[in-house]
């Protein structure tokens, strides 16, 4: 196992007591998702590094985007490791194979990134904490953006499996116009002629689609050698950091929505920014920002109280939201899932690098559309 | 070499032991693994019987232990929402009983090995093969888009399933009553391969004509076979959906079927504790490598070459050598 | 839905159907001539795909991208064959599987070892981006016409060289009876790991050229590997043309039956449930096909009986 023992070095010489708090991280550190789950973790590392805490000790582990590893790996780190908090998962399937028993058993599970609608209405706890979005926002927001533009008949598509289907429920909730077509295409599908061809003949005005992945990557590089030239519009999933290279020139002035950016303008994201790619090489994407804030939530509430010892008060300190958050204002609504605003980027390129700019605001103080169903 | 029947004795005292000692020294998590272990093994000696026994190269044994993880799924997802199933017009409640679910589990998964044996038994050799491959695809593809039990999220069941007079949370007690069905597993594998049955068997997976030359009808001999070989995985998926405590469709992938005759090779194919020692020895390389390097898949990889290119017949084989004909 | 949109799927079933030739030509002669399950074959595709994008990002050359799919993903079968895969033909099914298995296990994490976590970028040349105008008024994009052609070329080529080459000689003999080419004096180990660096290559080109409009990532040749084994099992394994009719009938399948599924069930139910069951079983429609097949001619539609 690899131990993180962060600050050993202040430790020594501070003579404190060292290690009084376990947070366990199962992220997907190898296969297909790993860029996802290495941006998290060094987001989250590079939050406590910055803080100086020598009273974390970090336990990661790779759960391979696979369920069973995720479950497996849980049981070790509650049963095995007893550690007072866990965080980390990327993938809904994954959170929701860990984080109901995780959260049944007493730990506190901080999410940085998944937010399946189960855990955000009827399936809420306590103890579950979400601090990057619930998985409907990023689509409600390219909705809302879609009617800001004007756009009057989309086309919209996204694999067949539950995100996907979210995604498309998302984004009709908040889109008013019609819909020129509405397909569900394979999960790991790599070819899209198909549904190019669909797009051409169905006479839409625009193109919504969520794609995570190498699903993403292929699609707009199909779309842009098409010919097919109506504006796409996306979550920020198909455009973060670490995928937009690859997907080159065929995204550039693609819109799409994200709660953070690096343009965002405060004290606390500028410096992230800049220390992220000073320490690691590259530039942070929405990951690594999310990791990043998850770490200072969770410093910000160990300042106020010790989770083994006083949860209630951890709980309290928690949800008060008490940090500086790269995403400048941050809130809990009452389901413990974000209330804040939704962006909307446009993909450029400064110098040999593509990025994103904001262009505007698609939703302020959002929140989610399940908290009514949460019961805590 | 040293005899088989030592091996074996001393294989399942070390399986007993480990957990036991981990419970004085309480590190349930170990227990944990054990379970986990004991359920790929009960999994694992049900392609025994098909691929040891005979013959039958399945690559898609993975839509029993599906059937068996999607039966508890299923089952207790409805005892913990508090709403009836509905069956064409019928309503049927949930359950929380693992001896229900398992029986619902044996009864499914043995209704879908005939349908997939049948089909499949037509072909022989590569294209039986890519057959069992290609009809889990589509049990995988078809849970993927099955979206009333979750689709590709999979369900969650908060918690573990009941069985009378246990406390199923509690690890050694989960334990005890994995080791048990496993134990009784073994005891039907070892009846099976000495049974006229079993001696039928090899005998059709060895030389066909001599069997239709007596008046038995091999592809009958190897459906018996395959669809015993299914119901046993698929009662493994029901133990293995209550140890997580979740399914999802990955238990449905061909990853998952190649697997488990890794299992059995890395024990020793035909074996009667080849299952065992090879759920036992994947269990623990999974942890101890996990442990040294991300990159661990790389030395799982050679590992499993150098067994294949060096020591067939697997672990067994490595201490007892060559299995006698009829064993 | 138009009869252009129809033709031009069905064009796209065809691109799709000869990009999986060009996987299944190799998987089948290998099992043809060798004898052997190759599940490893789509790690080859893969380093095909990561050598194009390493090359092409140091020398922009999409050509010498293509030039160094096929070395390298031809070597790298090569030495596979002579430090591994020589010692399984003698070998059953089982320990074939079981061995290519874990080369699957070897190459894709050893590839993120050398590469990283990302997906590369590899894009098309220039020159052949951009539509062409079909008769008829289709606007088809010119580098997927492209793959059409070079997938029918290398089809033509392999024909060839098996039917009309001395070297297409020794392998149909080594199909039809793997005793007689050795009574022939032809050195059998050379002749095997060509053949094998030659499937490779085949791979190799499919990653690289596929590889320029989808993603280049680690884990991409499995869902193509499975495609391929379910067309050379329609096709009849071990034949050349059964892999090409194969390959046709997946692509066709997998492409209309995406599109069509979806409206004919719009026909009994309402859209949203349409689409979702539609596509469910769009996701099905190869591996029933496969399985029909097999029930109707157990060894497949060009397959010799077993």
């Amino acid at each position: 196992m690899k131990k993180w023992m962060l600050g050993a070095a202040l430790c020594a010489i501070s003579s404190m007591a060292a290690a009084d708090v376990k947070v366990g991280m199962i992220t997907t550190l190898s296969g297909g998702g790993a860029g996802l789950g290495i941006d998290v973790r060094d987001g989250f590392l590079l939050a406590l590094e910055q803080a100086g805490r020598d009273d974390i000790e970090m336990v990661i582990e790779d759960d391979e985007r696979a369920p069973d590893a995720a479950v497996r790996i849980a049981d070790r780190m509650i049963q095995s490791e007893r550690v007072d908090i866990m965080t980390g998962i990327i993938w809904s399937n994954l959170a929701m194979a860990v984080v109901p028993g995780a959260v049944a058993q007493g730990v506190f599970y901080l999410s940085p990134n998944a937010g399946p609608s189960q855990l955000a209405g009827q399936g809420c706890h306590e103890n579950y904490f979400n601090v990057a979005w619930q998985n409907d926002n990023l689509h409600e927001a390219a909705g809302a953006w879609a009617n800001e533009t004007g756009y009057s008949n989309s086309f919209i598509l996204a694999p067949n499996y539950p995100a996907g289907q979210d995604a498309l429920t998302g984004y009709k909730r908040m889109y008013e116009g019609d819909l020129a077509g509405e397909i569900y295409t394979d999960l790991g599908q790599t070819d899209y002629a198909a549904e190019i061809a669909q797009i051409r003949a169905s006479g839409a005005d625009s193109v919504f689609f969520f794609l995570p992945g190498g699903m993403g990557i292929s699609f707009l590089k199909q779309y842009a050698d098409s010919g097919v030239e109506l504006p796409v519009i996306g979550p920020a999933f198909s455009f973060d950091q670490g995928i937009l290279q690859a997907v080159g020139d065929a995204a550039l002035g693609v819109v799409n929505t994200s709660q953070w950016s690096k343009d965002i303008e405060n004290e606390t994201n500028a410096a992230f920014v800049e220390s992220f790619e000073a320490e690691y090489g590259r530039l942070p994407s929405l990951y690594a920002s999310q990791g990043f804030d998850t770490a200072n939530l969770l410093i910000s509430a160990l300042d106020v109280a010790d989770p083994s010892e006083d949860p209630d008060a951890f709980r309290e300190a928690l949800r008060a939201a008490n940090f500086d958050s790269t995403r400048g204002d941050f809130a809990f609504g009452p389901n413990h899932h974000p209330v804040q605003d939704i962006y909307a980027r446009e993909v450029i390129q400064e110098d040999d690098v593509f990025t994103n700019r904001i262009i505007g605001t698609a939703l302020e103080d959002h929140a989610d559309a399940y908290a009514a169903e949460c019961q805590m | 070499m040293i005899p088989e029947r030592h091996l074996n004795i001393a294989v399942l005292m070390l399986f007993f032991a480990v957990p036991a000692w981990a419970l004085i020294m309480d590190e349930p998590f170990t227990i944990t693994l054990a379970t986990r272990a004991a359920i790929l093994a009960l999994a694992a000696t049900g392609l025994n019987i098909a691929l040891g026994l005979g013959g039958l190269v399945s690559l898609g044994h993975a839509i029993f232990f599906g059937i068996g993880g999607y039966a508890m799924g299923v089952l207790a997802f409805h005892a913990q929402t508090y709403t009836p199933m509905q069956l064409g017009g019928f309503e049927i409640a949930g359950t929380k009983s693992m001896p229900v679910i398992w029986l619902v589990a044996l009864v499914a998964s043995g209704i879908a090995a005939v349908l997939v044996g049948l089909l499949s038994l037509r072909t022989s050799g590569v294209y039986f093969i890519m057959i069992t491959l290609a009809f889990g695809q589509m049990f995988y593809y078809f849970a993927i888009s099955w979206r009333a039990y979750g689709g590709e999220d999979g369900l969650s069941i908060y918690v573990r399933n009941d069985f009378p007079g246990l406390n199923t949370l509690d690890p050694i007690q989960f334990f005890g009553l994995c080791a048990t069905l496993l134990c009784l597993a073994l005891l039907v594998f070892w009846r099976l391969a000495r049974s006229p049955f079993g001696l039928a068997l090899g005998a059709a997976r060895q030389v066909p004509q001599r069997v239709e030359t007596v008046g038995l009808d091999p592809v009958r001999l190897k459906l018996v076979a395959f669809v015993l070989s299914g119901m046993m995985t698929g009662l493994a998926g029901a133990l293995f959906a209550d140890l997580n405590r979740f399914v999802s469709p990955t238990m449905f992938s061909w990853q998952f079927s190649g697997e488990l005759i890794v299992l059995v090779i890395l024990g020793g194919v035909g074996r009667l504790m080849g299952p065992l020692i090879g759920a036992g020895l994947f269990v623990t390389l999974e942890h101890v490598l996990g442990d040294i390097t991300d990159f661990w898949h790389v030395i799982l990889g050679a590992i499993l070459l150098v067994i294949v290119l060096f020591a067939r017949g697997g672990v067994v084989g490595l201490f007892c050598g060559k299995a006698r004909p009829d064993a | 839905m138009s009869t252009i949109l129809v033709i031009e799927q069905v064009i796209n079933g065809l691109q799709f159907g000869v990009m999986l030739f060009l996987m299944a030509a190799g998987l089948t002669l290998i099992f043809g001539v060798m004898g052997l399950i190759n599940l490893a074959h789509g790690s080859l595709y893969m380093i095909g795909a990561f050598a194009a994008a390493w090359v092409a990002g140091l020398t922009g050359s999409f050509l010498l991208a293509l030039v160094a799919a096929m070395a390298a993903a031809a070597l790298a079968g090569a030495l596979v064959e002579m430090v591994v895969i020589r010692r399984l033909y003698a070998a059953d099914h089982l320990d074939q599987v079981l061995a290519t298995f874990a080369l699957i296990l070897i190459f894709s994490e050893g590839t993120r070892w050398v590469f990283g976590s990302f997906p590369l970028y590899l894009d098309i040349p220039e020159a052949l981006s951009g539509t062409v105008t079909l008769p008829g008024g289709i606007a088809y994009p010119l580098y997927r016409l492209v793959l059409i052609g070079i997938g029918l070329t290398v089809g033509l080529a392999l024909w060839a060289l098996i039917e009309r080459t001395r070297i297409g000689m020794q392998i149909r003999a080594g199909r039809d009876d793997r005793e007689m080419i050795a009574a022939l004096g032809v050195d059998i180990s050379r002749l095997y790991t060509g053949i094998f660096a030659l499937g490779a290559l085949l791979a190799g080109l499919a990653g690289a050229l596929v590889g320029a409009i989808q993603s280049v990532q680690v884990g991409m040749g499995e869902p193509v590997l499975i495609l391929a084994f379910v067309v050379i099992v329609i096709g009849g394994i071990g034949s050349i043309k059964g892999a090409f009719i194969g390959a046709l009938l997946v692509g066709l399948t997998d492409t209309l039956g995406g599109i069509f599924l979806p409206e004919i069930f719009k026909l009994f139910t309402d859209a949203s449930t349409a689409t979702q069951a539609g596509s469910a079983l769009a996701s099905m429609a190869i591996y029933i096909l496969m399985s029909l097949v097999l029930i109707w001619r157990p060894t497949g539609l060009f397959g010799r009986a077993a």
